[in-house]
């Protein structure tokens, strides 16, 4: 217990002190994780939303290896993303393994799966909803997809923050992939990891607390932005 | 926000991410040279001087090794003489330089059921650890520590895999969650000195037995082969190296303290090491 | 959009609609014209709102045709609307319903708000053209709907018990728009359970029994001196108003 207390003290003397390193592998976890985010996004949302409103063979199919690959472990994905990228592995001569862009492309892998099985799962529903209006008044699939995410802004906004929870929060695949270099690819969850290992514990919970604190805060801004953009729209 | 606005910052993050890079080479090493403190004290002065930024990956020997051969590292700097010369063999390393030397430690329980404290002799501290079945924790990760600790029981006479119980616990983790679980399980381990002095979690552990020549620990650089990985940086890892064995990277590893004591022994050029 | 070639009158030839096992439209063969506002009657489970899903295209019949004079051009502006008995609003504000509806027809954009104020003005929704469309009551949202259709100015108009939920306030004004709307030359083709609604708007009456047409006739006759054994029956069972 007192361990923890003793984190609480460590983490908040880091926080005041702003040291500059720290600093540097706050942001770039964030960059990280929101760069992969937004890739996760992009090709997630429009994925889950288009498995919704078509029909096609083996789309039942889809939909369970859509939700099962949420649970890939990401040292597994850190692991293939690595043979892929390394100089002996097809996409070698890239040369991005060992820098955040490698980093990027493992938690996106990670996360889309995911932010495409929810969305699936809430555009489907919605679907139910809204599909013979929307095909009286013309509606193609594709458009309906647009239309379904845009009105659906809301709900997706919790499914964009469970994917950047779950990018945020893993160290297997940045491990891996990033090589934790000092400096150039270490972010927090690798920082723990690596003061864990070196057996100062109270700093690595330390920097747990910040890295908490962090996504916290990033949860409750898009919680706020979400609840008052709500209330206008119902 | 506007959808505009949105897409501009999301455009830049992307961007952010990828970032733009500098002169550098990748040194695989291995995980109780970072975690000493070493490279944080060393590399800094190489930076200063040429401008050119070292980025370490640390893994245990063999992956370090293993890093090397795929060609993702530019120059590798491990401790594990056999296994070095082995890679040199297979002609992924241009030529073997060695650098400095420090010594193994068996850590262990103050309370010391095996009675080794204070001896000298590393083999028969290791034949009363077995006798007494002390619980021992192995890193068991292919790491030059690793393979110290297994020759050493050969040198007790100890065949592992017989010997082996639950006494043995077989980690396969680096140094430092290896020196947790030795913490938490007040067992006995083989540590590189200088890990165990920038370990936090010590518990209830301390240095018992030290000194003897058989712990002896010997660090190599090679610069991977550029014929075999067209892609390493040959001209700026043989810098690194070339300043390693020199005087001035001879002299910023001696200096390297932790509470006053001197870390790592710098012996390049030595005959034989 | 008048511009477009006339899609009546609708020729449904042996149109047949099972759902698995069940038939709910039997062979069912009729013309709907422009001009006469058609109501069609039916006891619950006589496929009326089937028939109507298969008029307008949402569900395709399991045999016969139902064939346009003209078809519509595919991708362009619409012109048949529907509006169901519970009306589906988007998140958006009541005026963005409708410029919605008018985008996806391809007007272009200082057109689309002009001719949506319009809309939302003849329906008396004005006041709550920047209001979220899915907080307003269900009147409200219904008279929305009927805006929608308005702005779009469609051939044919096809309802789903539109005023089902409503109260008597909401559905006199439901009908009063039906009514400019039919005026204005849109054809009504509408579901009911309302015997008075019948009664106020209907101009021909096509009555549904088991998934079959059984009778059509002007809606005058029909209310007072049905043909057929079926029709008299339900006339007798349904609640006057």
């Amino acid at each position: 217990m007192h361990s923890i207390a003793e984190a609480a003290t460590q983490a908040l003397g880091l926080v005041a002190a702003a040291d500059p390193k720290l600093v540097d592998i706050v942001l770039l976890s964030l960059r990280v994780s929101l760069a992969a985010v937004l890739i996760g996004c992009t090709i997630g949302l429009p994925l889950g939303a288009a498995i919704a409103v078509n029909r096609f063979r083996g789309r039942r199919t889809l939909i369970v290896i859509l939700n099962g690959l949420m649970g890939l472990p990401s040292v597994v994905v850190g692991l293939v993303v690595y043979l892929l990228l390394s100089r002996a592995g097809p996409l070698g001569a890239w040369g991005i393994l060992f820098t955040p862009l490698a980093m990027v492309i493992a938690q996106a892998i990670l996360i889309t799966p995911t932010i495409a099985a929810l969305s699936r799962q809430a555009v489907s529903d919605a679907w139910e909803e809204y599909s013979e209006q929307l095909r009286s008044l013309g509606e193609t699939r594709l458009g309906a997809v647009t239309t379904l995410l845009w009105d659906l802004r809301f709900s997706l906004v919790t499914i964009v923050l469970a994917g950047f929870g779950r990018a945020a929060s893993e160290v297997g695949a940045v491990m891996i992939v990033g090589g934790n270099i000092d400096g150039v690819t270490r972010v927090m969850t690798t920082s723990i990891a690596l003061e864990t290992s070196k057996g100062d514990l109270p700093l690595a919970l330390g920097l747990g607390l910040i890295l908490l604190a962090v996504v916290l805060g990033l949860n409750a801004g898009a919680y706020i932005v979400k609840e008052t953009a709500q209330r206008r729209y119902g | 926000m506007s959808r505009r606005t949105f897409v501009v910052l999301a455009a830049a993050i992307a961007a952010s991410a990828a970032t733009a890079q500098g002169s550098y080479i990748t040194l695989a090493s291995t995980t109780s040279t970072e975690q000493s403190g070493l490279f944080g004290h060393v590399l800094p002065i190489f930076t200063r001087k040429t401008g050119v930024e070292v980025r370490v990956v640390a893994l245990g020997t063999g992956q370090a090794l293993d890093l090397a051969r795929r060609g993702d590292a530019d120059v590798v700097f491990v401790h594990a003489k056999a296994a070095e010369e082995k890679f040199l063999a297979e002609g992924q390393g241009v030529k073997r330089y060695p650098v400095m030397y420090n010594d193994f430690v068996l850590i262990g329980p103050k309370r010391d059921p095996a009675r080794i404290a204070g001896g000298k002799d590393i083999v028969e501290a290791l034949k009363k650890i077995r006798s007494a079945q002390a619980p021992f924790v192995s890193r068991g990760d292919k790491s030059g520590t690793h393979m110290a600790e297994l020759d050493l029981w050969k040198d007790a006479g100890i065949e592992l895999d017989k010997a082996k119980g639950p006494w043995y616990r077989d980690t396969g983790q680096g140094m430092g969650p290896a020196l947790n679980t030795a913490s938490s399980m007040n067992a006995y381990l083989l540590a590189d000195r200088g890990t165990w002095l920038a370990f936090r979690n010590r518990g209830d552990l301390a240095i018992l037995v030290e000194g003897d020549k058989r712990l002896h620990n010997q660090y190599g650089v090679m610069l991977v082969n550029p014929d075999r990985h067209p892609t390493v940086k040959k001209d700026l890892g043989q810098a690194f190296i070339d300043w390693l064995v020199s005087p001035d990277g001879q002299k910023a590893i001696a200096d390297y303290r932790i509470g006053g004591e001197q870390l790592f022994f710098p012996n390049a050029g030595q005959e034989g090491a | 959009m008048r511009a477009a070639p006339a899609l009546l009158p609708l020729a449904l030839d042996g149109v047949a609609f099972d759902a698995g096992a069940r038939h709910i439209i039997r062979g069912i063969s009729t013309t709907l014209d422009a001009g006469p506002r058609t109501v069609i009657l039916g006891a619950n489970g006589a496929g009326k709102s089937v028939l109507l899903r298969l008029c307008h295209g949402l569900l395709l019949p399991t045999a016969g045709t139902v064939r346009w004079n003209a078809p519509e051009a595919p991708g362009g502006p619409r012109q048949q609307a529907m509006v169901f008995q519970r009306p589906v609003m988007l998140r958006r504000s009541a005026l963005g319903n409708v410029t919605y509806a008018l985008k996806r027809n391809g007007l272009p954009y200082p057109e689309r708000r002009a001719r949506a104020l319009e809309a939302l003005r003849t329906v008396g929704l004005e006041a709550f053209a920047g209001h979220a469309a899915r907080v307003l009551s269900g009147g409200e949202q219904q008279r929305l709907a009927l805006a929608r259709v308005w702005a779009l100015h469609p051939q044919i108009l096809f309802l789903d018990e539109p005023t089902a939920s409503l109260d008597p306030g909401a559905t006199h004004e439901i009908e009063r728009v039906i009514g400019a709307l039919h005026a204005a030359g849109t054809k009504i083709v509408m579901v009911t359970h309302n015997l008075g609604q019948a009664h106020r708007l209907a101009d021909e009456i096509l009555f549904l029994h088991d998934g079959r047409l059984v009778e059509r006739a002007p809606a005058d006759r029909f209310l007072k001196r049905p043909a057929s054994r079926e029709a008299a029956v339900f006339l007798e069972g349904e609640l006057p108003w």
